[in-house]
């Protein structure tokens, strides 16, 4: 397998770049970025929008969230493929379509995942910052959404984990990333599958495995300020943090 | 300064506020008791619309309260409200839980909003905690923090519900210290509270409601030495024992 590695490294690391377009681990990690930011606002949106005092922006969010999760991600990966250039009038390239894939795709699951932690949160949050004036975006920005971001992290995180390991579907619309090289090595190589594609999980683990220990750190970080607690409210709490002070 | 007339409110079939008419004078301070269910919490969220009202009105310093062309916000920051549970909120620190309001309400820079935030610890007693969270705090400190919060918008009124009904026995009276020292600064409060020792020495009036009915209206020494109305009696013998 390391003499694989010591050929290929390179098509792995970044496709043919310099001579060709940027691919490989590369286009990996920069599709799965892309993707990650910007299907998380998206998401936020579409948690807030699920938990919207009006009917009718409710009803459009649970109508996307409905549709979507009802659609395999390779299904909305083709119609972005065949759709999007009609719509825009452009012919982006295979990793364009893909991000914008992954983003409709995870807005919708991160979505749910954040709108979950939006209703765990107790009603006294909301109450206690509206009886003091603030209003419905203020509360939102300042009180609920710090909460429930925070305490959705775990569930998040699986998102972005899908999100990563869901890039290789870019190979079957021609996108040139790590699953891509691997493919073409294992073309080359012919008689060594199992070493090739066994060395292409092993990237992939090392990527979601890095993402989940930054979350990890994260977390426990905001968790030391607060010293442990989340958002466990009154009086059940007081003998808890009666022993911890 | 708050005033209520024709208050009715139902949950679906059941009526769970029956013609409120009462009203508070500015400075005066109102105990509300009565058995649990009887709707004492739902009539003081009323007052700051936390529960909407099927007819009657409510009026804030003769503001109607439920008039939909005014502010709500604008309403709510003049009503300081404290809860049973708290509710401080856990991600901020103690002093950023109580300068929060004033910086997005009010547009109070920051340093402002936080040597304000300081002096109101400073009124109960807390100054020492500025920089913890809530969860390091015990319940009494927890509310007493929850009061200045309220304090902090500098409302003419403050309505309590229950605010000492989740804190262990050892840490009401601090939170009552808290709030005798406000009554006694002027303030004028609406106490949903069972504390008789509370309401003898700084309530005005006693309302007693039982079934959504405000069913008598007296002076404290009074209610609680001789009530008139046979359900009073008994309540008062209830939380006696």
């Amino acid at each position: 397998m390391l003499d694989i590695l010591s050929d290929y490294w390179l098509l792995l690391l970044v496709g043919q770049f310099p001579q060709g377009p940027l691919g490989g681990i590369a286009l990996t990690l920069v599709m799965s970025i892309a993707a990650l930011l910007l299907a998380f606002p998206v998401a936020v949106a579409v948690a807030v929008a699920r938990t919207s005092p009006i009917v009718w922006i409710r009803r459009a969010a649970s109508i996307y969230v409905t549709a979507v999760r009802g659609i395999p991600l390779l299904l909305i990966i083709f119609w972005s493929f065949f759709v999007l250039p009609l719509v825009t009038g452009i012919n982006s390239s295979a990793s364009v379509t893909v991000v914008c894939a992954l983003v409709v795709y995870e807005g919708a699951y991160l979505g749910e995942a954040i709108r979950a932690a939006l209703d765990a949160l107790p009603t006294g949050q909301t109450e206690a910052s509206r009886s003091l004036g603030m209003s419905y975006w203020t509360t939102m920005m300042k009180v609920i959404l710090p909460q429930a971001l925070f305490n959705c992290l775990p569930s998040m995180m699986n998102q972005f984990v899908l999100i990563v390991k869901n890039t290789s579907l870019a190979y079957i619309i021609g996108s040139q990333e790590v699953t891509f090289s691997a493919h073409s090595i294992n073309a080359q190589l012919l008689t060594k599958p199992f070493e090739v594609y066994f060395m292409l999980a092993g990237i992939y683990f090392v990527m979601c495995y890095s993402l989940s220990r930054i979350a990890k750190l994260v977390e426990r970080r905001v968790e030391r300020k607060r010293s442990g607690q989340l958002a466990v409210q009154g009086g059940r709490n007081s003998t808890l943090a009666r022993a911890s002070s | 300064m708050i005033e209520f007339v024709n208050v009715n409110k139902w949950y679906g079939e059941h009526q769970c506020l029956h013609n409120i008419n009462e009203r508070v004078d500015r400075g005066e301070v109102v105990v509300v008791c009565g058995p649990s269910g009887s709707g004492k919490s739902t009539l003081i969220r009323t007052v700051n619309r936390l529960e909407p009202i099927n007819s009657g009105s409510i009026r804030v310093d003769n503001a109607d309260v439920n008039d939909r062309s005014a502010s709500v916000n604008e309403l709510r920051s003049r009503i300081g409200f404290v809860f049973q549970q708290f509710n401080l909120f856990p991600h901020l620190s103690v002093k950023d839980n109580i300068a929060l309001a004033p910086m997005n309400v009010h547009r109070t820079p920051r340093v402002d909003a936080i040597e304000q935030a300081m002096k109101l610890l400073d009124k109960v007693g807390l100054r020492h905690k500025a920089d913890a969270y809530p969860a390091q705090l015990s319940g009494g400190q927890q509310q007493r923090v929850a009061i200045a919060r309220a304090l902090a918008m500098k409302p003419p009124v403050m309505l309590f519900d229950e605010p000492t009904s989740a804190l262990d026995p050892e840490m009401v009276g601090e939170v009552l210290q808290v709030m005798k020292q406000l009554a006694n600064d002027g303030m004028t409060m609406i106490c949903v509270t069972h504390e008789m020792g509370f309401a003898r020495e700084v309530a005005d009036r006693v309302w007693f409601i039982a079934d959504g009915e405000v069913l008598e209206r007296s002076k404290p020494a009074e209610f609680f030495s001789a009530p008139v109305h046979p359900r009073a009696q008994k309540f008062v013998s209830d939380i006696r024992s």
